[in-house]
C-alpha cells in the first residue's frame, strides 16, 4: 500500500461510525488499515452491503500490499510469503516471516525420510512467550522418477501436515507429486525456460501456486512472470537465483535487493512477487558438515534480511536451526510494538506460602526467559516484573530504571502480602546485587533479600543451594 | 496436406480480402480449426469470444459467396446480421472473473527489467583512517580506511569503497570467556604482546583492541600509568593499527584513557570510548591533543548518538574524521533487532545528509558470547528441542550477530572467536564481489546426494 492517508482510505467507508468493527469512527478503522493492524474485511457492512461493492473493490487495491502474497498449504499450516510493504522494518514492518522449508529427497530410504521429516516437523524452541518451528518440506526428486516422488510426497504427507513444496524440473515428477499432494496446495518448484508451458498447465490444472526459476537473469525472470500472469496464474513466487559463492553470489543479493525495490519504491507491479532463496545451495561448495551448516546460516542471514521471502534449507542440526530462526524472529519482529509485558505480579506453576518471589524487569525477552527457566523446570514461585520501560536487567540497572525504591513501590501497588509467605524473601536477579543493601533497609521486618543467579538458566541449581532460606 | 490456421488467423484472412475481386482466389486443403484450451477446459468468456469469431468468420464466408454469385440471402431467413465486437455482457464478465478461462501462452512474453536507484543518498559516510605509518609519524606497518559509502552496504547504487575491518579482542588480564573461545587463547592469555600477535598473525585480525580491564575498581584497580605499558607492549608486538578500551568505568576511564592516548601519540588510534555518562570531553580533547580517532558509544538511541557526537565534535572540537560510532550492539536472539534497526536508521540517516550521523560504525560483536544460546550446555526449557554441541553453536553465533550488523552498516568489528572472524571477512568480500570462486549450477542441489 501506497497510501499514508487515512482520509483517502475514509472516503471508501461507509463513514457512519457503526462501531460494528470495534473502533468508535471509521476514520479510525481507516487509520488501523493504514498501519495494516486491521483487515478491510472487518467492516462488515462494508462486505454485506450490495451498494458499498464498488467501495469495496477500491478499497481493496488500495490496501493490497505492494509486494503480492501467496499462500501456500491449507488449513491451520498454511503460510503467506510475501504481501510485504516496506524496504526497510523501521519504516512499518516486515509483516510474513519467511517460511523455512526444509529438504528431504526421494531417493531417502523410508526409515530416514520418515525420521527426518518428524525432526522436521517436532522441532521447537521457546523464546520470548512463543514457540519457534519450521514452517514447511521441501521435497526434491533425485530419482526423476514420477512414481518414486509420488510415493515419497505421500509418505511425507503422512507424516507431516506442513505445506509442502514439489521441486522437480520434469514436468512429469510434477504431475505425479500434484496427483498426490494438490488438495493441500503445495507450491510446485518450478517453471524454467524449458519447460514453462507444461508447468503452467500444472499450475492451472491442479490450482497450485508455482515458482519461476530464472537464475540471474532479471529480464528473463520478469519475461516469464508476465507471461505466466497473461494466463492468468498469479500466484508465483520468482527465485532468482542463489549462488552459494564468488561474484555470483554478489550478484545474487543485488538481484535481491533490485526485485525488493521495484516491488515496494516503485511499484512495479509486474514483477512484484515474493521472491525465494536456496541458502541449500551452501552444500554445493563443501562436503565438511560444519563449513555446509555455517556457510548456509550466513546465506540465510544475507538473504532474510533483505527480503527473501520463503527458504530452502537443508541442515536441521541445532546449531543451523537455532541461530536462523532467532536471526528471522529479530527481522521479523514488528518493531511498532514494545517488547514488554504488564508490570506486577505473575504466578508460576502453582505459588503458595513456601514459594519464592523472583525479581525481574517487564521487557519480554527477561521476562519470558525467567518464567520459562521456571516453570519449564516445575517450580512453583511468583515474578515480580519492574516496570523499567521495557529494559532489561543488566541496563536498567546501569541506567536507573531498576532501583531500589522502584522496587519498594513496586511490590505496594501489587499489593503483596509478604504476611502471608512462610519465607518472605524476594530473590533479586544476579545482575542486580548491588541493590540488596538498599533494598535490606527498605524491606526491613517485612522480607528478606537474597541475591539469585546472574542467568535465570541457574535458578534450578540455584534452588537446590538457597531454597528454602536457612 | 492440412494446414492448422488458428480463427482469428482465418477471420484476419478473410476480412483483408476484396470479397469484390476474388478472381483466382483458391482456398486449398482443409482448414482445420483447433480450439487450444489447455486443461482447464473452455471458460464462459472464452467461449463468448470464440462465438463471436466464428460468427464473423461467418459473415466474411457469406460476403464470399455473395460476391462468387450465390444465393445467399435464400438460404438465410432472416438474414443474420453481424454485430459490431462487443463487450460480453457482466453477468458473463463475472462469472469469467470467478473462473477465469485458461489459455496456455505460445510464446513467452519478452520484458526488459529495470530498477533506479535511491534518490534520497546523497551524501557519503565520513572517511576515517586508522593508524600512522612512518610517513605519518607513527609506527604502523599499514593503515585502515572505514567509511566513505555512498549507499547502504552491498546495495547496487554504490561500490563500498573499503570492505569491513575486524579488530580482535586482547584483554590486559585473564579474563572469563566461553570454553569455545577460550582454547584459542589458552597460551597467550597472560600475555597481551603473544595475544595480539596470535590474532593478527594467525587469525588474520586487521587491528587489535587491547582492553585495558585490570583498572576497573572491582577487578584489580590497575593505576592508569601502570595499566598504558600494556599499549606499549602491543604496539612493539604487532605493527597494525591498535584501539584501546577502557575498563567501561565512568569515573576512571576518562582519565585512563587520556592516558593511552598520551602513550601512543603519533600512532592514530582508536579510542574506546566516549560516552554521554562520562566525561566525554576530556576523552575527545586527548583524541584530538594526540591524533587519535574518538569511539561515541551510546546505548541504542539514535538521538543520543547525534547529541554525543555533536558535543564531541562542538565542545570537545574532534574532527569529523575523526569520529566512529558505536551504537551497541545488542546480539543475536538479545535484541539484535533493536540493535539492527537502529544502526540501520542511522546509517540511511547519514546518507540523506544528517550531519550528525554521517560517520562509520562499529559493533562490540563478542556480546554475542554473552547470549545463553552461545554457550550454555543445554536448554534450560525441558520441552526445547535438543541444543547440540555448544562448540559449534557458540561461533555461527558471533559469525551472525556480526554479518547481520554489517548488512545495516558497520565497518568495523570488535570480535574475538577465529573461526567468526575469518567467515565474517569471508561474507562481507563476497557480497562486495571480491571473491574469486568457481561458482557451482545453482539448480544442482534438486539432484544433489548429501
Amino acid at each position: 500500500m501506497k497510501e499514508s492517508s487515512p482520509l483517502n482510505l475514509y472516503k471508501q467507508l461507509p463513514q457512519t461510525n457503526c462501531k460494528k468493527c470495534g473502533e468508535d469512527t471509521c476514520m479510525a478503522f481507516a487509520a488501523g488499515l493504514i498501519e495494516r493492524k486491521r483487515k478491510v474485511e472487518e467492516c462488515t457492512p462494508l462486505v454485506e452491503e450490495k451498494k458499498y461493492a464498488k467501495k469495496l473493490e477500491t478499497l481493496k487495491s488500495i490496501v493490497a500490499p505492494e509486494l503480492a502474497m501467496v499462500l501456500i498449504g491449507t488449513g491451520e499450516k498454511q503460510v503467506k510469503v510475501g504481501g510485504e510493504d516496506v524496504m526497510y522494518r523501521h519504516q512499518m514492518t516486515f509483516f510474513n516471516k519467511a517460511p523455512f522449508a526444509y529438504d528431504v529427497a526421494d531417493n531417502m530410504d523410508e526409515a530416514k525420510l520418515v525420521e527426518r521429516v518428524k525432526k522436521i516437523s517436532t522441532w521447537k524452541k521457546f523464546y520470548i512467550g512463543k514457540w519457534e518451528s519450521v514452517e514447511m518440506i521441501a521435497v526434491r526428486s533425485v530419482t526423476d522418477d514420477p512414481a518414486k516422488f509420488a510415493a515419497c510426497v505421500k509418505k511425507v504427507m503422512e507424516n507431516s501436515d506442513f505445506p509442502l513444496i514439489l521441486c522437480s524440473f520434469n514436468p512429469k515428477v510434477l504431475r505425479a507429486g500434484l496427483e498426490v499432494a494438490a488438495k493441500n496446495r503445495p507450491l510446485i518448484y518450478a517453471a524454467t525456460k524449458d519447460n514453462w508451458q507444461e508447468v503452467a498447465t500444472l499450475a492451472n490444472e491442479f490450482k497450485v501456486p508455482v515458482a519461476l526459476s530464472v537464475p540471474f537473469d532479471l529480464d528473463g525472470l520478469k519475461s516469464m512472470a508476465t507471461t505466466f500472469a497473461g494466463m492468468g496464474i498469479k500466484d508465483l513466487i520468482l527465485d532468482p537465483g542463489t549462488a552459494p559463492n564468488g561474484k555470483k553470489l554478489q550478484e545474487s543479493l543485488l538481484n535481491f535487493i533490485k526485485l525488493r525495490r521495484a516491488a515496494v519504491e516503485e511499484a512495479q507491479r509486474d514483477i512484484a512477487y515474493p521472491v525465494m532463496a536456496l541458502p541449500i545451495n551452501a552444500w554445493l561448495t563443501t562436503k565438511d558438515p560444519v563449513r555446509g551448516a555455517y556457510w548456509e546460516s550466513v546465506l540465510t542471514g544475507a538473504f532474510v534480511i533483505r527480503g527473501g521471502a520463503l527458504m530452502i534449507k537443508h541442515s536441521i542440526e541445532p546449531h543451523s536451526m537455532m541461530p536462523d530462526m532467532h536471526l528471522r524472529f529479530n527481522i521479523y519482529t514488528d518493531p511498532r510494538k514494545p517488547v514488554q509485558v504488564k508490570p506486577g505480579i505473575y504466578k508460576v506453576g502453582n505459588p503458595g506460602a513456601e514459594s519464592p518471589v523472583f525479581l525481574t524487569t517487564n521487557f519480554a525477552l527477561t521476562y519470558y526467559t525467567v518464567e520459562s527457566d521456571i516453570a519449564s523446570n516445575a517450580i512453583d514461585a511468583y515474578i515480580i516484573a519492574i516496570n523499567t520501560d521495557g529494559i532489561g536487567v543488566q541496563a536498567s540497572v546501569a541506567g536507573g530504571q531498576l532501583s531500589p525504591t522502584k522496587i519498594l513501590d513496586s511490590f505496594n501497588e501489587a499489593a503483596f502480602k509478604w504476611e502471608d509467605q512462610k519465607y518472605p524473601a524476594m530473590v533479586l536477579p544476579g545482575m542486580a546485587a548491588k541493590f540488596s543493601g538498599e533494598l535490606e533497609d527498605l524491606f526491613a521486618g517485612k522480607a528478606k533479600i537474597m541475591v539469585g543467579p546472574e542467568d535465570s538458566g541457574r535458578i534450578v541449581g540455584w534452588m537446590k543451594d538457597y531454597w528454602p532460606p536457612k | 496436406m492440412a494446414e492448422k490456421v488458428t480463427l482469428s488467423d482465418l477471420n484476419k484472412t478473410l476480412s483483408e480480402m476484396n470479397v469484390q475481386s476474388l478472381e483466382g482466389v483458391k482456398i486449398e486443403g482443409d482448414v482445420e480449426i483447433e480450439i487450444d484450451a489447455g486443461a482447464g477446459g473452455v471458460g464462459p468468456l472464452f467461449a463468448y469470444y470464440f462465438g463471436q469469431e466464428a460468427a464473423q468468420i461467418a459473415m466474411q464466408l457469406i460476403k464470399f459467396a455473395k460476391a462468387v454469385g450465390y444465393p445467399v440471402d435464400a438460404l438465410m431467413q432472416p438474414v443474420a446480421v453481424a454485430q459490431a465486437v462487443a463487450p460480453a455482457p457482466k453477468e458473463m464478465v463475472a462469472a469469467a472473473a470467478a473462473e477465469p478461462a485458461f489459455k496456455l501462452a505460445s510464446a513467452m512474453a519478452s520484458a526488459k527489467f529495470a530498477v533506479g536507484t535511491d534518490k534520497t543518498w546523497k551524501f557519503p559516510i565520513q572517511e576515517v583512517t586508522i593508524g600512522a605509518t612512518k610517513a605519518d609519524g607513527g609506527s604502523r606497518g599499514r593503515v585502515v580506511k572505514l567509511g566513505g559509502e555512498k549507499a547502504m552496504p552491498f546495495f547496487p547504487d554504490a561500490p563500498m569503497p573499503h570492505n569491513p575491518k575486524i579488530t580482535m579482542d586482547v584483554f590486559d588480564m585473564p579474563i572469563g570467556m566461553a570454553k569455545a573461545v577460550k582454547m584459542h587463547y589458552e597460551d597467550v592469555i597472560n600475555s597481551p604482546g603473544e595475544w595480539a600477535k596470535k590474532a593478527v598473525k594467525q587469525f588474520g585480525a586487521d587491528l587489535v583492541t587491547v582492553h585495558l580491564i585490570s583498572t576497573d575498581p572491582l577487578l584489580k584497580d590497575t593505576k592508569p600509568q601502570d595499566a598504558v605499558k600494556t599499549v606499549e607492549e602491543v604496539l612493539q608486538a604487532v605493527d597494525v593499527p591498535i584501539c584501546i578500551g577502557g575498563s567501561g568505568n565512568p569515573e576512571k576511564d576518562p582519565i585512563l584513557l587520556a592516558k593511552a592516548a598520551e602513550v601512543a601519540q603519533g600512532e592514530r588510534v582508536l579510542i574506546a570510548s566516549a560516552n554521554l555518562n562520562m566525561d566525554w570531553e576530556k576523552i575527545g580533547k586527548a583524541c584530538v591533543d594526540n591524533g587519535h580517532v574518538c569511539l561515541a558509544w551510546t546505548q541504542l538511541e539514535i538521538n543520543s548518538q547525534k547529541e554525543l557526537n555533536r558535543k564531541l565534535m562542538k565542545v570537545a572540537g574532534v574532527p569529523r574524521e575523526s569520529i566512529v560510532m558505536d551504537p551497541t550492539t545488542a546480539a543475536l536472539a538479545y535484541g539484535l533487532d533493536f540493535a539492527y534497526t537502529n544502526m540501520e536508521r542511522i546509517r540511511l540517516g547519514g546518507l540523506k545528509g544528517d550531519e550528525e550521523l554521517t560517520f562509520p560504525m562499529s559493533s562490540g560483536t563478542t556480546n554475542a558470547w554473552g547470549v545463553r544460546e552461545a554457550w550454555m550446555v543445554k536448554s534450560p526449557n525441558k520441552q526445547d528441542s535438543d541444543w547440540g554441541d555448544r562448540m559449534l553453536r557458540g561461533p555461527i553465533w558471533e559469525i551472525l550477530t556480526g554479518f547481520t550488523l554489517a548488512m545495516a552498516g558497520v565497518d568495523i568489528f570488535m570480535m574475538m572467536h577465529p573461526q567468526a572472524v575469518a567467515y565474517v571477512h569471508e561474507i562481507t568480500q563476497s557480497l562486495m564481489g571480491l571473491i574469486e570462486a568457481q561458482t557451482p549450477d545453482t539448480a544442482a542441489w534438486l539432484k544433489m546426494e548429501v
